[in-house]
């Protein structure tokens, strides 16, 4: 399985995660997020940069609870809530973002 | 909180790499501090090695998850119990620990310190103090 990107093949597994972290790009996060039905905005975008620092830092991609806690701290409350990053990625917030972000699915995610 | 909170020591024993111990001991106290519980975590013997700072795992050819470490704060794990006498029984002091500290919402996010060190009869009394003991 795997993305197309301009003609590029980029790995993935059967949840849509690519294989290696190093494929990652931009054209790569606008194709996966195209196949999981998602429009990027600049507030997606936030949030998917977010998580990618995270990882570069921690070495982990964040539980959504603590993603939104740290969104929260960073972005302000208006971003930083449940509500609002469920409408960012309707089938959740550190699933998807983590998804599109190229970085493995978070710890504890079933 | 309706249910029961109780208290969780994860005791790490043995060296980050080489056995597969320490990783799944982190793995399973962040995915463990979505209960609430009281969470503790304890490093003793060859354990305190996790803690220690400018780990190089390149040549082994493994993931360096000591970053992973800073993380627990994000977490609500804030507190990193290391024995006194298996820091110096290997040559090491507190300055050889990686700097972790958690950030307290309720005080305007101030940093403060997760590592405590106490010694071997401290230790002690914090197993007996707990309602699960988990050993890796």
């Amino acid at each position: 399985m795997a993305y197309d990107v301009n003609g590029t093949v980029v790995e993935h597994d059967e949840e849509g995660y690519i294989t290696n972290l190093d494929d990652w790009s931009k054209e790569l996060a606008d194709v996966i997020a195209k196949a999981e039905e998602i429009e990027m905005t600049d507030e997606h975008w936030a949030v998917v940069n977010f998580l990618r620092e995270y990882y570069d830092e921690y070495q982990i991609a964040p539980a959504v609870r603590v993603l939104v806690k740290a969104i929260k701290k960073s972005m302000g409350p208006e971003i930083g809530n449940n509500k609002y990053m469920y409408e960012l990625f309707p089938y959740g917030p550190a699933k998807q973002a983590c998804k599109i972000a190229g970085l493995p699915k978070p710890t504890g995610c079933v | 909180m309706s249910e029961v909170v109780k208290k969780f020591l994860y005791v790490n024993r043995k060296a980050p790499y080489g056995t597969i111990y320490a990783l799944e001991s982190l793995e399973v106290v962040l995915i463990g501090a979505a209960f609430d519980q009281d969470v503790s975590l304890a490093f003793l013997d060859d354990g305190v090695f996790q803690l220690t700072k400018g780990q190089d795992t390149k040549a082994i050819g493994v993931k360096n998850f000591s970053p992973t470490y800073r993380a627990l704060g994000d977490y609500e794990v804030t507190k990193l119990y290391v024995e006194k006498q298996s820091l110096e029984e290997r040559g090491l002091s507190e300055d050889d620990l990686q700097e972790l500290v958690w950030e307290d919402e309720d005080d305007d996010w101030a940093e403060k310190p997760s590592i405590r060190i106490i010694d071997r009869k401290e230790m002690a009394a914090l197993m007996a103090d707990q309602d699960v003991v988990l050993s890796f």
